[in-house]
């Protein structure tokens, strides 16, 4: 039996009462490898990298008996607000989310599996860690090899000669949410604070989410959409379930009468943090899509991601995958 | 950091309260299977990448091996031990699995079966699309995926006729 490492175990019944735990570990950041203490929503992510001694808190902060972070609440003026406790099945299913943000149902959906879908939670989703093949291994692995830059070492594996780490950010609902333009409520005893969801991940794969020392991610605000968004997200992986995004393309654009008067893009899996395509958004802005010009702004997305050796499938697949996914995403919304 | 130790921890298990002392840093898996003596779910991976230790919460399958039993004490959990009938009699999907010998080496099975009865407890007509949708989190390593299939196939028509019957009387 793979055994946890000892940990401290302590449920909170609100967000409050998380805030003053975190609070008690000066320098505690969740997700950070090296935390004293750490927030746990579904546990999907948290228990098997502390299984494999990725993570070793001396606390774990329990946030699944919170009720402020459940239920969904949709108003056709202000959008859609969903607690960052809401599973992601719940997400996957809810007729309003379908209906309203289709593509957040989709990239929901394909989320690992039926059972990691009824535990993990949406903002455990976004609080993901990024991914690489010298990092999630097990703690004999990565001795065996010496340890990574992520896990304290001095040389990153995949690129030795690089300065930072190219660790792979791979939370299917982070593109979605970027590209409708979500905002996320983030609460800390100081108070409360909005920030884009974009603005959540940086170009650090060994802290790649920009939350502070004990601040907990609270709400989700999808906002409303005016007719005429469509919006779909294509996910590549291996097989059909379990895997992680070996690509991802998220798609959103609004059209009045056939041509196009907003677009968002947004690529997952290729870099340390989901990878906005502004250029190929501005292609394709005041247009009416056609095949060529569907075929150009996927050359751009080709032309931007520049994945590194540390997930599965080559490089090269990877970027011809990201061309394809590109070009297929936006037939999806003209078709 | 205060000392980790066993405590007493009240579960609900297969509509019967079992109270037992365990370390809160175990795992439901390892209190099932240590503590509750129920050995029906299996470890695999433990890492959430096959679903042999799948159990229901609430009606709802999830792995036994992520979820902390802690976390457990307010939920109703079924295990593989749990789904045989009041009467003695086996649940429909595992006659079905007996009959269609969806079963090679076995290892997958009670996690198969609890995915599977999680599915028929919604829906006694599922399309054979459905059937693959909610079975996605279950890995069979002797492949035997094409009659694991069929006999929720079968489950269901049975469970459909039992519904029938009990509507007509």
């Amino acid at each position: 039996m793979m055994r946890l490492p000892k940990f401290e175990y302590r449920a909170a019944r609100s967000v409050a009462e998380a805030l003053d735990w975190m609070g008690e570990f000066s320098g505690a950041v969740d997700k950070d490898p090296s935390a004293r203490a750490m927030l746990m929503a579904g546990g999907t992510d948290v228990l098997p990298n502390m299984k494999q001694r990725i993570f070793t808190p001396q606390v774990i902060v329990g946030l699944r008996a919170i009720p402020e972070l459940r239920g969904m609440v949709y108003d056709p003026a202000q959008g859609l607000r969903i607690g960052a406790g809401v599973p992601l099945n719940e997400l996957a299913t809810a007729p309003l989310v379908r209906e309203h943000y289709p593509a957040l149902a989709i990239a929901a959906e394909a989320i690992s599996t039926p059972q990691l879908r009824e535990m993990g939670t949406i903002g455990g989703n976004l609080c993901l860690d990024t991914r690489c093949n010298y990092y999630n291994q097990s703690e004999f692995w990565r001795k065996a090899r010496e340890y990574c830059l992520k896990k304290g070492s001095e040389i990153c594996r995949v690129a030795p000669n690089g300065t930072g780490c190219y660790a792979v950010s791979s939370c299917d609902t982070a593109p979605v949410l970027i590209a409708f333009g979500a905002t996320v409520r983030i609460a800390s005893r100081e108070g409360d604070r909005i920030a884009p969801v974009r603005d959540l991940y940086h170009d650090d794969g060994i802290h790649p989410v920009r939350l502070h020392a004990g601040e907990v991610l609270t709400d989700i605000y999808l906002p409303a959409l005016a007719d005429g968004w469509r919006s779909t997200y294509e996910k590549y992986r291996v097989r059909g379930s379990f895997d992680f995004p070996i690509a991802g393309v998220a798609a959103a654009a609004r059209f009045d009468d056939a041509i196009c008067t907003e677009a968002r893009l947004v690529l997952q899996a290729v870099t340390t943090h989901p990878l906005p395509l502004p250029e190929a958004e501005a292609l394709l802005i005041g247009q009416r899509w056609t095949p060529e010009l569907i075929e150009a702004a996927a050359g751009i997305a080709y032309k931007s991601a520049h994945p590194m050796d540390n997930t599965s499938g080559t490089i090269a697949l990877r970027r011809r995958i990201v061309k394809a996914y590109t070009r297929r995403a936006l037939e999806k919304l003209v078709a | 950091m205060t000392a980790i130790s066993k405590q007493l921890m009240t579960f609900r298990v297969n509509g019967e309260t079992r109270q037992v002392a365990a370390s809160p840093t175990h795992t439901l898996l390892e209190v099932l299977r240590e503590e509750l003596d129920l050995t029906g779910t299996k470890h695999g991976c433990e890492l959430g990448h096959c679903g042999a230790c799948t159990v229901l919460l609430d009606g709802k399958p999830v792995l036994s091996c992520l979820a902390l039993a802690i976390e457990a004490q307010d939920r109703e959990i079924t295990t593989v031990e749990g789904l045989a009938r009041d009467d003695n009699t086996l649940h429909p999907l595992q006659q079905a699995f007996a009959e269609r010998g969806a079963a090679q080496c076995g290892y997958c099975t009670p996690g198969f079966l609890v995915s599977g009865v999680a599915l028929l407890a919604q829906n006694t007509n599922p399309t054979r699309d459905e059937i693959k949708a909610a079975l996605a989190g279950n890995l069979c390593r002797c492949t035997g995926y094409t009659k694991i299939i069929e006999a929720v196939e079968l489950a269901a028509t049975r469970l459909r006729k039992e519904h029938e019957m009990t509507a007509s009387t």
